[in-house]
């Protein structure tokens, strides 16, 4: 696991890409491919489920190294990460740690976990500890947690392992996308300098957008771009080869059983077929708000209400594959065309209903354009996704040809009343607030909002925190209602969870409102508006 | 008869013998642990330092920015490690306290009742500085900066080592090497443990002017140069530089020294996030301040009852003592200890 940690470290000290790429060429040429499976596997993201609490291994700790748990405690609060914390607390070993291979310490010490009793793990635990070095049992305890994350993009790993394949990036990228097995022959087979054969269930990667910053005219003449409406649902892929239906989500997880009713179109769909769209809750003829769809996600039993209440279809706008040919290097208004086709030849059915074509947005100007985008929200829409006619379906999150053009946030100027300590980078900052709207005399809180200050302003805010706190529960300190932010958000529905009786989707802050009293804060009744009109 | 020291506006006070210890206000009569600045603070009448500390200190509370903010030049007297003064029938003494060059413990001896006054100390080994020696007392002030069970400092040496292979990586790469440390004390203590063989040694304004009153001390420091534009042309990419933290922010400065890496070295740098925070290459562990276990040895070979935690994690400190059958208190002092963000 040597190998494995050096690898860890240096991606982890520096900020360099060239650096991170050479560290991570470096690893795969020379690890081997039992090992390079599992480094991979977690590189790109993926992790068990978490089997142990960290309530748990703080009271292992404790019993180990005889620091009391309160003195446990206080250090986790100001380490902010459970791994660090214990590496931190941990006696040094006398001598040089033991160096399993990765692929060993994961079959014998990460994995086994899961199906073990409390006191076997706890066993388990303490065992590995005490044979592990201090490094080694930081990367371990970020892989026992689920929380392994190295500050490496799946765009840096592709690049490294299409170097030591001497492949192509995006031909790296296609085998990587999808489920497979941390195994040597898996990591053999990547590494294949064949470039013809291909795995039948794996999606293609995602083409992604980013935000247009600047006015459309910008882009040159409206002539050339296919407009559609930006959906707010899961970006997803439908695929049907040799007669089996695949549904992939952007995170590259397999949902096919998730959502049977998209998996029934399928059944309609030729073999070779690839599509890519979104994944909405869908009632008669119009796409329902995400927290419907939401009720869906990461559910293991679908139950006949649940159906009923929110039934699921898929939205398609592009055709990635037809009659088994990869079609992205094709100009986009080529594979729109047959994409119409496709869907036009579908029988009409009741399996079909669940699939439908994303319009064409057809304005006669970018002035015309911008008008129709401030309709999103009656459309269900988030705004406008701007694509380039000519445009090949490229690899991740490129400028240029594909654009969001989302439409401004809602905003509400809300009291900061509560602050929580952050995590990773913002360990020991108070960075976590939430906010309240007043009601009558009183403050309700709305939201919870992490990201949006700059590093100075964060300091302020911890400086203030510290300065101001009324009262302690746990990590959490309720501070003296005095600062107000602009909250930004994309959407708001009702809830009967919330004291405040919505919910929002993806709030952030805006601004720090420092002109601004904590009297001239919103309302309520804000809220209820904003609902009100959403909901028309 | 009331304490032997207690808290007041000014700071901590010995009413029997009617003087202060670190002051943060002006007082008639100051005895300085050490010549940091939330210990030694301008406008005092009289300071009292060992011999060691006192050419740190006058750089610290004497000149024309004290004059011109109205203060009269102070008088310095020293006292050697060690020797006892009679000030108003209380005897008082400075002990080592490991911290920087000249800093002591102060241990105060008045009716029998003994109490000692740590500053900021470490019991871990500083060629630039006589090693920490505890005081027997009834009642000891302690600071607590790094007083969590987290914080345990590894060997000097590791950390030198750490740092001089760093710098030969960086070279290899064509690279300077930027390493912030505080400008009095750190910065000498890291200077004294570079390798000289490896390149040259390039030192930032503040840390040259404070080099000047350790070589004073006839404290033998590896030959360094002043960094200014020139020398950041001659040795680029093979020079390490010792700056303040503050230089990370005057990018038009680092651009003379071509590529360069960069690297913090403070107690703080155990936690990933503050390193990450501070956005720079590497961070090497290395305090002036004691750690976990170091504050607890230091607490036990006082011998005290009685202990009083100041600056840090009191609240903490506080309650491990009691727990461990002894009367602990915290006191609220202005000391900031190992500062966390900038200075």
């Amino acid at each position: 696991m040597q190998r494995f940690t050096q690898l860890y470290s240096e991606l982890d000290e520096t900020n360099k890409t060239n650096a991170k790429v050479a560290a991570l060429e470096k690893y795969f040429r020379s690890a081997p491919p039992a090992d390079a499976a599992w480094a991979l596997y977690y590189l790109t993201g993926n992790r068990q489920r978490r089997a142990i609490s960290g309530a748990q291994l703080r009271d292992w700790v404790s019993q180990e190294t005889g620091f009391a748990p309160w003195l446990v405690e206080e250090s986790y609060h100001a380490v902010g990460d459970i791994a660090e914390t214990l590496t931190l607390l941990l006696p040094d070993l006398d001598g040089d740690g033991a160096d399993k291979p990765l692929h060993q310490v994961v079959q014998g010490q990460v994995l086994p976990l899961a199906d073990l009793d409390g006191a076997a793990q706890q066993a388990l635990v303490v065992a590995t500890w005490r044979q592990m070095d201090r490094q080694q049992r930081f990367v371990w305890h970020k892989l026992i947690t689920g929380a392994f994350r190295v500050g490496v993009g799946r765009t840096l790993v592709v690049r490294a392992l299409a170097n030591v394949a001497g492949i192509d990036k995006a031909v790296m990228a296609h085998r990587l996308m999808g489920e497979w097995q941390p195994n040597a022959a898996a990591y053999r087979a990547l590494l294949d300098p064949d470039t013809e054969q291909a795995d039948h269930s794996r999606p293609y990667p995602f083409y992604l957008a980013y935000q247009l910053e600047g006015e459309p005219e910008s882009l040159g003449p409206l002539a050339d771009w296919q407009i559609e409406w930006k959906w707010d649902g899961i970006r997803a892929q439908l695929i049907k080869r040799n007669g089996d239906v695949l549904i992939w989500s952007r995170g590259e997880e397999l949902v096919t059983d998730a959502y049977p009713e998209v998996a029934a179109v399928a059944a309609a769909l030729p073999d070779g077929t690839v599509l890519d769209g979104e994944l909405l809750a869908w009632q008669d003829d119009g796409p329902l708000p995400f927290n419907v769809l939401q009720q869906r996600i990461g559910r293991k039993r679908l139950t006949a209400k649940l159906l009923n209440d929110a039934p699921v279809a898929i939205m398609v706008y592009d055709l990635l594959e037809w009659r088994g040919q990869d079609l992205r290097s094709q100009p986009l208004h080529a594979r729109r065309q047959l994409l119409e086709a496709l869907v036009a030849q579908l029988p009409t059915s009741d399996e079909t209903l669940a699939i439908h074509l994303s319009p064409l947005v057809q304005p006669s100007s970018w002035a015309d354009a911008t008008a129709l985008r401030d309709e999103s929200r009656a459309n269900r829409a988030e705004g406008f996704m701007l694509k380039r006619l000519d445009s090949s379906y490229q690899v991740g999150r490129i400028k240029g040809d594909w654009w969001k053009w989302k439409i401004d946030p809602f905003t509400v100027d809300a009291v900061m009343i509560y602050a929580q300590r952050g995590s990773g980078r913002r360990a020991s900052l108070y960075t976590d607030y939430t906010f309240a709207v007043w009601d009558g005399e009183e403050l309700v809180p709305f939201a919870k909002a992490y990201s949006g200050l700059t590093d100075a302003e964060i300091q302020q805010v911890d400086a203030f925190v510290r300065r101001n706190t009324k009262e302690r529960f746990g990590p959490v300190r309720s501070v003296t209602p005095e600062l107000v932010m602009e909250i930004a958000f994309e959407g708001i529905q009702k809830s009967t969870r919330h004291k405040s009786g919505v919910a929002l989707r993806f709030p952030r802050i805006a601004r720090w409102r420092k002109d601004k009293p904590i009297a001239e804060a919103d309302t309520i009744e804000t809220l209820r508006s904003l609902l009100a009109e959403v909901n028309g | 008869m009331g304490k032997l020291l207690e808290l007041t506006e000014s700071g901590l006070y010995c009413p029997e013998g009617d003087f202060h210890i670190d002051p943060w206000r002006p007082v008639a009569r100051a005895i300085i642990t050490h010549a940091h600045s939330d210990h030694a603070r301008i406008g005092s009448r009289n300071y009292l330092t060992t011999p060691e500390g006192a050419g740190v200190l006058r750089l610290r509370v004497t000149g024309d920015w004290v004059t011109e903010q109205g203060y009269a030049p102070p008088q310095i007297t020293t006292l050697p490690y060690g020797q006892t003064r009679n000030i108003n029938g209380v005897s008082v003494s400075l002990h080592p306290a490991g911290h920087l060059l000249g800093s002591a413990q102060v241990r105060v001896e008045h009716g029998g009742e003994i109490w000692a006054v740590s500053g900021d100390y470490k019991t871990q080994v500083d060629a630039t500085c006589t090693p920490f020696e505890p005081v027997r007392c009834h009642t000891f002030i302690t600071e607590s900066t790094f007083g969590l069970p987290i914080y345990r400092w590894r060997p000097q040496a590791e950390i030198f080592a750490d740092i001089n292979s760093w710098w030969r990586a960086n070279q290899d790469q064509g690279r300077t090497s930027f390493l912030y440390a505080y400008a009095l004390g750190k910065a000498q203590r890291i200077l004294a443990g570079l390798d000289p063989e490896i390149g040259p040694i390039l030192v930032h304004g503040s840390v040259a002017r404070l080099n000047h009153a350790y070589a004073e001390a006839d404290i033998a420091l590896p030959p360094s140069q002043y960094a200014d534009d020139e020398a950041a042309k001659s040795t680029r990419g093979r020079a390490i530089v010792i700056a303040p933290p503050s230089a990370a922010n005057t990018p038009t400065y680092l651009r003379k020294f071509g590529p360069t890496s960069h690297a913090f070295a403070s107690g703080w740098m155990t936690i990933r996030g503050a390193r990450r925070r501070r956005a720079v290459d590497r961070g090497f562990v290395l305090s002036d301040h004691a750690d976990w276990p170091g504050l607890i040895d230091a607490i036990r070979a006082t011998g005290a009852e009685n202990i009083g935690v100041t600056h840090g994690y009191t609240a903490v400190m506080v309650r491990w003592l009691r727990e461990n059958g002894w009367n602990a208190w915290g006191l609220e002092t202005r000391f900031t200890g190992e500062e966390q963000e900038e200075e």
